[in-house]
């Protein structure tokens, strides 16, 4: 049963929504309104020079193949970086929460990464691959033969900047899985051990769908993060190189505006990236949310 | 008195103070850079120096980032007016630089505002060229050069039964000595520190062959690239050759495959030739040589010279005149003889001056440290062509990624180097048109 409050004063509720709109307004609507009106425009770095230029940076950016590539290497980026922080949080997060002894030492572990800074993982992550000096690159030549290279080789590449983002993000969903998972019923899970479920059949049929309010909300937010989040990872590692193959659409905003001073492109892309957000955030709570049990 | 008019007071009386200090103050000259570490404690002894030397001016030297952060900020800072006098941008945002008319205040007119001596024939003409308009008038204050040169790793020559003082002069002798290091068991031959910049901008110039149309650019913004002839995709598609064998190894963008050299992995590195303290604080299991850039001997007037990198200090406007009176007494403190020499060879840049040259040789510097005039004889090898004067090109920071991208694609055999040269032109001319539209 909700309980219905009702105000008295006509005033009131807008005075107590006042603080959130004046937060969403100077931050998000005004910087939006910025990013919508320069990428009309065409300028030079010191902004001497200002000309309305209509779409002409929106022609350009999609007669650029490499920014058409920068779309599928954004989405394949962004699903893998989900899935591997989701996946191995999920696991950590189970395995934490039958954990008896010195469970606080382990959660307080697991949950350092996420006060790394996304520039120090990169680099970080960076070094330990380093094909010339790192250990991991040391590791894969001198066990598995295989020659990490990330200077040259685009697919090992990905996974570096794959792994850097998802890694600093593992703690972020273990937290909230982990919470997930204590708020779930122990007599359900106590039930069915009794009725003779083993562990994995009671995760499945138990505690995933019972998670799956904390699944959605993470879904959203790693899919955000890894869209917008990751450009200080990708800056100090890869730059988006080799060819292109790790240029996800929000470094290239970053290097082309903040790098380049194209400030009308880096605009123009920002417009793109904004409504990609807002289509998978919509489609996100429209088809999915509906499949979700609270 | 209560406590509050008590604090009042206190206040009002330290801004008065703070006001009247104000007023008999020096004039404040305000130099953002982008030196850090060691490099950054010079740059401020440099600053306290002249500070030292003179009581009408204080040169406030601010640490803004790397070169980009500062060019950014400059840049960020002028659009809320409140830009320094004096900001250290690197070599390819020269273009941005000059094409902001109403931003700059060109040296060369600084100079003869504020009445102060000058004469640019005192600098190296290599250095200078690069940061001259078309009729020869200096624009910007050369501070920190450099060229790329080519580092040899002695100890593994010997082993390999080369001689340790002769590094390979061309680029066949090159492949030849690699594989002789190679079956001595060295991995790699060879590899390279910013290759848009040693590999495609630098090898031009070292054979004499445009970059781009229009004098490189320095004649107008209609500007075409010229990367993609016959000469560069032999070099590019023998280096793409070599790649396969490990007889030149590719190690990153920027310096990233200097560890590669460090532990002997490559036996030879080209890179800038202020990389040699890097080199010599590295180097700890073997003696290293530095030569000059190799050529192909097939190419007539290769070598021709070599072209710089590196940062030079523009002049902002918006200020009073006095300030710029000691922007110019400023400048002509850091070009005397001895500031240069001294940085010269605490850093491993290039002296901007003949005189500073002159002095270092007389302080018997290059005599202790063989190799570290190397990058000195390469500028100056030849009187600077129109091909080798240095590149203008608008967008160039983009452009560099874009090069750096193909040179990859070419490196990992997605493309052969006449199609990876091709779509950097055909990219890189799209860029150009842009900043000329934007900018004409």
């Amino acid at each position: 049963m909700i309980k219905r409050v009702t105000f008295k004063h006509k005033w009131l509720p807008y005075a107590l929504l006042a603080p959130q709109l004046l937060i969403t307004l100077v931050f998000f609507i005004w910087p939006a309104s910025q990013a919508l009106y320069y990428s009309v425009l065409q300028q030079d770095a010191f902004g001497l020079r200002v000309d309305f230029v209509a779409f002409d940076n929106f022609a350009y950016l999609f007669s650029d193949p490499t920014y058409l590539e920068s779309f599928e290497i954004t989405i394949m980026f962004s699903v893998s970086v989900a899935l591997m922080s989701l996946s191995f949080a999920l696991i950590l997060a189970v395995m934490a929460d039958r954990v008896i002894k010195g469970a606080t030492a382990y959660k307080t572990l697991l949950i350092w990464p996420y006060a790394v800074a996304p520039a120090i993982a990169g680099v970080l992550w960076y070094f330990l691959f380093n094909p010339a000096v790192g250990i991991n690159a040391w590791i894969l030549r001198a066990w598995f033969g295989y020659d990490w290279n990330h200077t040259l080789n685009g697919t090992d590449a990905m996974l570096l900047i794959v792994i850097a983002a998802a890694w600093k993000q593992i703690s972020y969903n273990f937290l909230f899985f982990l919470a997930g998972l204590q708020a779930i019923p122990r007599s359900l899970i106590e039930a069915a051990a009794i009725d003779g479920a083993s562990p994995l059949k009671r995760f499945w049929t138990i505690v995933f769908p019972l998670l799956s309010p904390t699944t959605f909300f993470l879904v959203v937010v790693n899919i955000v993060y890894a869209f917008f989040d990751t450009f200080g990872t990708i800056h100090a590692t890869t730059r988006g190189g080799p060819y292109g193959a790790t240029n996800t659409l929000v470094y290239k905003v970053f290097n082309d505006g903040f790098i380049g001073l194209d400030l009308g492109g880096s605009a123009a892309q920002s417009v793109v990236l904004m409504v990609i957000v807002i289509t998978l955030t919509v489609v996100q709570f429209r088809y999915i949310e509906r499949r979700v049990e609270y | 008195m209560t406590l509050h008019r008590k604090f009042a007071a206190v206040a009002v009386g330290a801004f008065a103070l703070t006001a009247a200090g104000q007023a008999f103050a020096q004039t404040e000259i305000q130099w953002w850079h982008a030196m850090g570490g060691k490099l950054g404690e010079k740059v401020e002894s440099i600053a306290a120096g002249f500070n030292a030397s003179q009581g009408d001016y204080k040169v406030v030297p601010v640490y803004k980032g790397n070169y980009t952060e500062t060019m950014t900020g400059a840049i960020a800072a002028f659009r809320a007016k409140k830009q320094p006098h004096i900001v250290q941008v690197f070599e390819v945002g020269t273009a941005s630089m000059m094409a902001a008319k109403g931003a700059i205040y060109p040296v060369y007119q600084l100079m003869k505002d504020a009445g102060a001596e000058f004469d640019p024939s005192a600098y190296l003409p290599s250095v200078t060229g690069y940061y001259t308009d078309t009729d020869g008038n200096m624009l910007s204050m050369p501070f920190n050069s450099s060229t790329p040169v080519l580092y040899y790793n002695k100890t593994a020559f010997a082993k390999a039964g080369l001689d340790p003082n002769t590094p390979p002069k061309t680029w066949p002798e090159m492949g030849e000595f690699s594989k002789k290091l190679q079956a001595a068991g060295i991995a790699c031959g060879f590899t390279t520190g910013w290759q848009s910049w040693v590999q495609i901008e630098n090898f031009s110039a070292w054979h004499n062959v445009p970059i781009g149309t229009k004098e490189n650019g320095f004649a107008g913004l209609d500007t075409e690239f010229k990367i993609n002839s016959p000469l560069h995709v032999k070099h590019i598609g023998q280096l793409a050759e070599w790649q396969k064998s490990k007889i030149f190894d590719y190690g990153g963008r920027r310096s990233d495959s200097a560890p590669k050299f460090y532990n002997q992995e490559c036996a030879m590195y080209m890179n800038s030739s202020a990389a040699l303290a890097g080199i010599k604080a590295n180097a700890k299991d073997f003696e290293f040589g530095v030569g000059m850039l190799p050529y192909w001997p097939d190419v007539a007037g290769a070598p021709q010279n070599s072209i710089i990198g590196g940062a030079t200090l523009w002049v902002l406007t918006g200020h009073k005149k006095a300030e710029y009176k000691g922007v110019a007494a400023f400048f002509n403190y850091l070009s005397s003889a001895e500031v240069q020499a001294d940085w010269h060879q605490f850093t491993g840049y290039l002296p901007i001056t003949t005189a500073a040259y002159e002095l270092s040789k007389k302080q018997g510097f290059y005599e202790k440290n063989p190799g570290a005039d190397v990058s000195i004889k390469q500028m100056t090898l030849n009187k600077p062509t129109p091909n080798s004067k240095g590149l203008r090109f608008g967008n160039f920071v983009q452009i560099r990624d874009i090069i750096n991208e193909e040179l990859e694609a070419i490196w990992a055999g997605k493309k052969s180097a006449q199609e990876g040269l091709d779509a950097a032109v055909s990219r890189g001319n799209d860029l150009l048109r842009k900043f000329e539209k934007e900018n004409s």
